[in-house]
C-alpha cells in the first residue's frame, strides 16, 4: 500500500523518470505505429529492431559504450535493414514476408557474432549490450527518459507535418503517387521514423517487445474508429497508458513468493497491458468489436426467421385462399423455431386462436411488405436480369430481408408497379411470377 | 579428446558432432522453410519460433524438468495456437494479417519472458539461452544411440530431420498442390488447411528441437534463408528443396569454422553466413541474379543498338549509294553514349562495317546481309500495319522501329505472305 502511494504521488525519483520515459514511449511508438499498420508494415519494426543489434555492435568498437554512438549505429543499421527488404522485394522474386524474415534472421545473427567478439575484448562485458535485447525499463534513468521525451516530441511532429502525406499513402498509394507525391521517399521515411523510435525504445523494452508497442496500440485503436485522426488520438492514448500501467504495475504487484524474482519485468508487462487493451476493444468496440458483430447477427438471424415466418404464413393464406385460416407451425413451409413463433405473437403479429395462429392485421401488413419486396426482386430478375423464372425464387430469398425501402421505390418505379393507389395498410402484393399458370 | 583425420587436416571429434548437429538443425529448417517461403508464411516461422517460449516455461513448470518430452508437447502446442490466433484474429478480428501475427506473438513472447523470469530460479532456461543457443557446449552432454556416444541434442536433432524429411517425401504431392493452387487443392479433396496445420506443428516441432543446441535465432534465420536462396536458383520444387537442403548444410560448415576462427557465436554465424548465401544467390544466381539480369538487359540493349546502326547505314546507302562519315555515324548510334561507342567498335571488328575509300563507314557484304534483314523486318510490319491492321501510314514507323528488333525469320515470311506488297507504305521497296 505503501508502496502504491508513493508511486501514484511520484515521490520517488526514479519512479517518476521510468514512469514519464515509458508513457512517452508508448505514445511515440503508436503514433508512429499507427501507420505502419495501416500501410501494412508493422512487421518491418520486426526487422528495424532485430537489424539495431549489429549496428550497437559496429558503433561499440567504433566509439566505445557512449550512448549516442550506439543509437546512431543502431540507427543505421536500421535504415539498412528497411533498404535491404525494400532492395530485395524490388530487384528478386521473393516476396516481402520472405524478406523481412531474413532480415530479422541475418542481421540479428550478425549481431549476435559482432557482439560476442566485442565481449571478448579486453573490457567489453556484457552490460550495455545485452540490455538492448530484453530491455530493462526499470533501471531508465533521467538521460534515457530526456532521449525518448526528445524522440516522442520529434515524432509526434512529423506525424503531424506528414499527416496528408502519410494518410494518402496508407490508403492510395498509387493516386499518390499519380499526384505526383514522392511514395518512396515518403514509404522510407517513414521507416525511418520506426526505426528512430525502435531504436529509441530498445534499452527500455528490448526486442520483441518494441515492436509490440508498436503494433498492438495501433491495431486496438483500429476496432474503434474508421478515421485516421481519431484513431491517432486513441492509439497515443492506448500507447501512453500501457507505459503508464505496466511500469506501476510492475512497481506495485510482489513477485509470486516461490521466486527469487524482485518483482515482475517491466517491459513484457507493459506489453501484457497493452494485450489486455486490444482484446478488451476487439471484445468490446461499439462496431467493429466481437460482441456488437455477435449482437448484429443475432439480430438479423431473429429477423429473418421472424419475417420468414410471416410469409409462410401469409403465403400459406394466399393458398388456401383464406387469409384468417388458422395456422400451426406444421402447416409451414419451412420449418418454426418455438421462440420466433413466440416472439411474433409478443409483438402483436401473430395470436394464437383455437385451431392454431392466425396472424393479426399488423402481421400480414409486414408480412406483405417482405412478399413483396421478394417478389419485386423477382420481377426484376426476371425481365431486368432474364434469368429464368424458376430460378429466381432462392435469390430473391436472401434479399428480400435486407432490401431497403428506396430500393423497393425503386423497383417499382422500374417495373411499373402494381400498386398505383398510394400508401395503404396493407401494401399491395403482387402475384408470384414463377407461380402455375403465372405470366411474368 | 579423439582426434580424425579428413583430407590431410586433423579434426577433433567434438568439432565434427557440432557440425553435425548444427547441421542436422538447419537441414530441418531448411527443409520445411521451402514451404514456408513458398506459401509466404516466412513470418509466421518467425513468431513461432517466439512464441513457443511461453510453452516451453509452462512445460517445465509443469513437469519441473527439461526432459525433452513436456518441452516438445508444450512448444508445439503453443506453435500451433499462434498459428491458430494469428489467422483468428485476421478473420473475426478483421486485423490485417502481419499486424494480428504482431499481436500475437509479441503477447506471448512477453508472457513467456515473465514466467521463464520466475521459473527461472534453479535452472538455467533464460532467454538468452533460448535465443543464442549453445552448440558449442552439445559434445558434453552424450547419450549412446545404437551403440555410438553421440551428443543428446544430435539425437534428437536427427529425430526431427528425419521426420521433416518423411513428411516431405510422404507428402510431397499434398504440399506441392497446396503451395502452388490452394483452389485445386480444395477440388481434389485435399484439406489445405490440414496441410497448413501440420505445416505449422513441423516448424514448432522443429524450433523447439533446435532452441537449446542452437537457439531460436538460428531457426529463424534457417526457416527462411536456405529456402529463399534455393528459390533463386531454381524453377522446380523438388530442387529447390536439395538445393535449400545444401545450401544449409553448407552454410552450417562454413559458418562454425568462421566462429571457430573468429572465436564467436556459432549459431550467429551460421545466419550471417546462410544471409551471405542469399545474398549471393540474389546477385549471381544465373536466372534470377541481379548481375543476371543487367548482363541481360545490356545485351539486348546491344543488340538493338546494333540493329538500329546497321539501319542507318543501310537506309544512308539506299538514299545516296555512299556511306555515313566516321564521325556522324558514332554520332548516331545510341546517341553518341558509352554503349553505342562500344557497339561501333565492335561492329567494325567483327567485320560488320567497314572504312570506305574516302573515309567513311560503309557496309561489309555480311553487314549488308544482315541490315537487310532487320530493314525488310522493319517495312514488312509498316506493310502489314497499314493493310491490315488499318493504321494510318504517317504512324506506322514508331511501332515499326519498335518491332524490327523482335522478328524473327519465320515471322518475317509470314509476313511477307500476309503482306503482298513489294514496297511499304512510304514507297521503298521491301529488301
Amino acid at each position: 500500500m505503501d508502496d502504491l502511494v508513493r508511486l501514484l504521488t511520484l515521490r520517488d525519483a526514479n519512479t517518476r523518470v521510468v514512469l514519464l520515459g515509458a508513457t512517452l514511449l508508448g505514445i511515440a511508438a503508436a503514433l508512429v505505429g499507427t501507420f505502419a499498420v495501416l500501410r501494412k508494415r508493422s512487421l518491418m519494426g520486426d526487422a528495424v529492431a532485430h537489424a539495431a543489434l549489429p549496428g550497437i555492435a559496429c558503433a561499440y568498437f567504433v566509439a566505445g559504450r557512449s550512448f549516442v554512438a550506439l543509437l546512431v549505429g543502431a540507427l543505421v543499421f536500421g535504415v539498412l535493414s528497411a533498404a535491404f527488404v525494400s532492395l530485395v522485394k524490388a530487384t528478386t522474386r521473393i516476396k516481402e514476408d520472405a524478406a523481412i524474415a531474413l532480415a530479422i534472421g541475418g542481421f540479428f545473427g550478425l549481431g549476435v557474432v559482432l557482439s560476442r567478439i566485442a565481449q571478448n575484448q579486453p573490457g567489453g562485458n556484457r552490460a550495455g549490450l545485452d540490455t538492448f535485447i530484453y530491455g530493462k525499463a526499470a533501471s531508465m534513468v533521467s538521460a534515457d527518459a530526456r532521449l525518448i521525451l526528445a524522440a516522442a516530441v520529434v515524432l509526434a511532429l512529423a506525424t503531424a507535418l506528414l499527416h496528408k502525406e502519410f494518410k494518402l499513402l496508407c490508403f492510395d498509394r498509387d493516386f499518390a503517387a499519380t499526384q505526383g507525391w514522392p511514395t518512396l521517399g515518403l514509404d522510407l521515411l517513414l521507416m525511418g521514423l520506426v526505426c528512430v523510435c525502435t531504436v529509441v525504445g530498445l534499452p527500455a523494452v528490448g526486442v520483441v517487445l518494441m515492436v509490440a508497442l508498436l503494433i498492438i496500440p495501433a491495431a486496438a485503436a483500429r476496432f474503434w474508429t474508421d478515421r485516421l485522426g481519431p484513431m491517432l488520438a486513441l492509439a497515443a492514448g492506448f500507447g501512453g497508458a500501457s507505459g503508464m500501467l505496466g511500469v506501476a504495475l510492475s512497481a506495485v504487484v510482489p513477485a509470486p513468493a516461490s521466486t527469487l524474482s524482485r518483482g515482475w519485468p517491466t517491459g513484457p508487462l507493459i506489453v501484457l497491458v497493452a494485450a489486455g487493451i486490444f482484446v478488451a476493444s476487439m471484445i468490446g468496440a461499439p462496431r467493429r468489436g466481437l460482441v456488437a458483430d455477435l449482437v448484429r447477427r443475432v439480430r438479423l438471424r431473429r429477423r429473418v426467421a421472424l419475417q420468414n415466418l410471416l410469409r409462410d404464413a401469409f403465403e400459406r393464406g394466399e393458398e388456401t385462399g383464406d387469409p384468417a385460416r388458422p395456422w400451426t407451425p406444421r402447416d409451414l413451409r419451412r420449418p418454426v423455431r418455438g421462440e420466433t413463433l413466440r416472439r411474433a405473437v409478443a409483438r402483436g403479429l401473430a395470436r394464437p386462436g383455437t385451431a392454431g395462429f392466425v396472424l393479426t392485421p399488423e402481421g400480414q401488413a409486414a408480412a406483405a411488405r417482405v412478399i413483396r419486396a421478394h417478389r419485386l426482386w423477382e420481377l426484376f430478375l426476371i425481365e431486368q436480369a432474364a434469368i429464368a423464372p424458376d430460378h429466381v425464387d432462392r435469390d430473391a430469398d436472401e434479399i428480400e430481408h435486407v432490401l431497403p425501402a428506396s430500393v423497393i421505390a425503386a423497383l417499382e418505379a422500374r417495373l411499373a408497379a402494381v400498386d398505383r393507389d398510394g400508401p395503404r395498410e396493407t401494401p399491395i402484393v403482387p402475384p408470384s411470377p414463377h407461380a402455375p399458370g403465372a405470366t411474368p | 579428446m579423439s582426434w580424425h583425420t579428413i583430407g590431410g587436416y586433423e579434426v577433433r571429434a567434438d568439432d565434427l558432432w557440432t557440425v553435425a548437429t548444427a547441421a542436422a538443425c538447419s537441414v530441418s529448417c531448411g527443409l520445411v522453410g521451402c514451404f514456408l517461403v513458398l506459401r509466404r508464411l516466412s513470418l509466421l516461422g518467425d513468431a513461432i519460433s517466439h512464441a513457443i517460449l511461453p510453452g516451453l516455461a509452462i512445460a517445465f513448470m509443469v513437469s519441473g524438468s527439461r526432459s525433452p518430452g513436456p518441452m516438445l508437447v508444450g512448444a508445439m502446442a503453443v506453435g500451433v495456437l499462434t498459428a491458430l490466433l494469428s489467422s483468428g484474429l485476421s478473420r473475426w478480428g478483421r486485423v490485417p494479417a502481419d499486424s494480428s501475427m504482431g499481436v500475437v506473438f509479441t503477447t506471448l513472447f512477453a508472457v513467456g519472458v515473465i514466467l521463464i523470469s520466475f521459473a527461472a530460479r534453479d535452472v538455467d532456461l533464460d532467454p538468452g539461452c533460448v535465443l543464442y543457443g549453445s552448440v558449442e557446449m552439445t559434445p558434453l552432454d552424450l547419450v549412446p544411440v545404437l551403440g555410438v556416444e553421440m551428443p543428446r541434442a544430435l539425437a534428437f536433432l536427427g529425430v526431427v530431420l528425419l521426420v521433416n524429411t518423411a513428411a516431405v517425401v510422404v507428402f510431397y504431392k499434398e504440399l506441392k498442390i497446396v503451395c502452388f493452387d490452394p483452389y485445386l487443392a480444395t477440388t481434389m479433396g485435399i484439406s489445405a488447411a490440414a496441410v497448413h496445420y501440420g505445416l505449422m506443428t513441423l516448424v514448432a516441432a522443429t524450433s523447439v528441437a533446435s532452441f537449446e543446441s542452437v537457439g531460436s535465432i538460428l531457426v529463424v534465420a534457417m526457416l527462411v534463408a536456405p529456402g529463399a536462396t534455393a528459390h533463386l536458383l531454381t524453377d522446380r520444387l523438388s530442387r529447390m528443396l536439395w538445393i535449400a537442403a545444401g545450401v544449409a548444410a553448407l552454410a552450417a560448415v562454413v559458418g562454425y569454422a568462421m566462429a571457430v576462427a573468429l572465436d564467436t557465436s556459432v549459431a550467429g554465424m551460421i545466419a550471417t553466413v546462410a544471409l551471405g548465401q542469399f545474398v549471393l544467390a540474389a546477385l549471381a544466381s544465373p536466372g534470377q541474379g541481379i548481375i543476371a539480369k543487367q548482363v541481360r538487359r545490356l545485351g539486348l540493349a546491344a543488340r538493338i543498338c546494333r540493329e538500329d546502326a546497321l539501319g542507318i547505314l543501310f537506309r544512308c546507302q539506299e538514299n545516296a549509294g555512299g556511306g555515313l562519315s566516321a564521325r556522324e555515324f558514332r554520332s548516331r548510334v545510341g546517341g553518341g553514349g558509352a554503349l553505342g561507342r562500344a557497339v561501333v567498335r565492335w561492329m567494325r571488328w567483327v567485320g560488320l562495317v567497314e572504312a570506305g575509300a574516302r573515309g567513311e563507314v560503309r557496309l561489309t557484304s555480311r553487314g549488308l546481309e544482315e541490315s537487310s534483314r532487320v530493314v525488310r523486318g522493319h517495312r514488312l510490319w509498316e506493310s502489314y500495319l497499314a493493310s491490315r491492321a488499318g493504321v494510318d501510314p504517317s504512324r506506322v514507323h514508331e511501332p515499326a522501329h519498335r518491332a524490327e528488333h523482335y522478328l524473327s525469320d519465320s515471322m518475317r515470311d509470314r509476313l511477307q505472305d500476309e503482306v503482298k506488297e513489294r514496297s511499304d507504305p512510304h514507297g521503298r521497296e521491301i529488301p
